[in-house]
């Protein structure tokens, strides 16, 4: 990183910004909340190019710095993450639950053997799969499985940030994972080549 | 779901409790019931072995967004 010439540090920060803005929207699920920790996480870099260590990319860097003000906007926006832990959520549950169970509780069709894990995971398309899944999970349910998967924090944290039971954590938790689990199968391990 | 008998799980209720399990520790009765289950059943080990590659694809998929584009 050439320090001595800011002109092309902000230029290859403002090159990683639509990669960011990705990971925010797909985190937030608000565009406004998300443009807004981009121009942060932007800010924040342009002020403290010292900051930033060679050793480490300068995209990890700006992730890292991302990740906090993704957090930020959780915590202001807290209030109105709103789940309705009986609603309309829970019906849609209920059918997952159908398709994948007989009435006697047992699977309606074996779990697909979902093959080779290494050699899938190592695959960019994969990853893409599981974004667009995640992508397509609630928006209230989405954020709080990313703030568990994606930015690491503890049940005990989101809790405390968003003023959630653990109980109503667990279950919106369990049905991300579910949903997850079956957007999985269908559009990757069943089907690969439908993509 | 609490299981009524919890020495004989249905697949359903065993699926339940593995995905529980990613978040939060089971309690006693439920882990042993859960080994039982994965004993004598021959679908439910391979659910748990898609919720373990979830886990490893999360992991990697953090990987994947702090180091992409350096490849």
């Amino acid at each position: 990183m050439d320090f001595t010439n800011p002109g092309a540090f902000e230029q290859q920060i403002a090159s990683h910004r639509d990669y960011l803005l990705r990971f925010a929207r797909l985190q937030l699920r608000n565009d406004t909340w998300a443009e807004d920790a981009v121009s942060e996480t932007v800010l924040a870099a342009l002020a403290r190019p010292q900051a930033f260590e060679r050793r480490s990319q300068l995209k990890t860097w700006l992730v890292g710095i991302l990740k906090h003000k993704v957090i930020d906007a959780l915590r202001l926006q807290g209030r109105e993450v709103s789940l309705s832990p009986q609603g309309d959520d829970a019906s849609a549950d209920d059918l997952l639950d159908q398709a994948l169970f007989a009435p006697d509780g047992h699977f309606a069709e074996q779990p697909a053997d979902w093959g080779n894990p290494e050699q899938e995971l190592g695959s960019r398309q994969f990853f893409a799969v599981l974004e667009a899944c995640a992508g397509k999970l609630p928006a209230a349910q989405g954020r709080l499985f990313l703030m568990r998967e994606w930015l690491e924090l503890s049940s005990e944290e989101i809790c405390k940030e968003l003023g959630l039971t653990p109980t109503n954590l667990y279950v919106q938790l369990h049905r991300a994972r579910q949903r997850l689990r079956e957007c999985l199968e269908l559009n990757w391990f069943a089907n690969p080549q439908a993509l | 779901m609490k299981p009524t008998y919890p020495l004989k799980l249905t697949c359903k209720e065993a699926a339940a409790l593995m995905v529980a399990r990613e978040d939060r520790a089971l309690p006693l009765a439920d882990r042993a019931a859960l080994r039982m289950h994965l004993l004598i059943c021959k679908a439910c080990p391979r659910f748990e072995r898609q919720l373990l590659t979830m886990r490893n694809a999360m992991k990697q998929w953090r990987g994947y967004v702090d180091g992409e584009g350096e490849r």
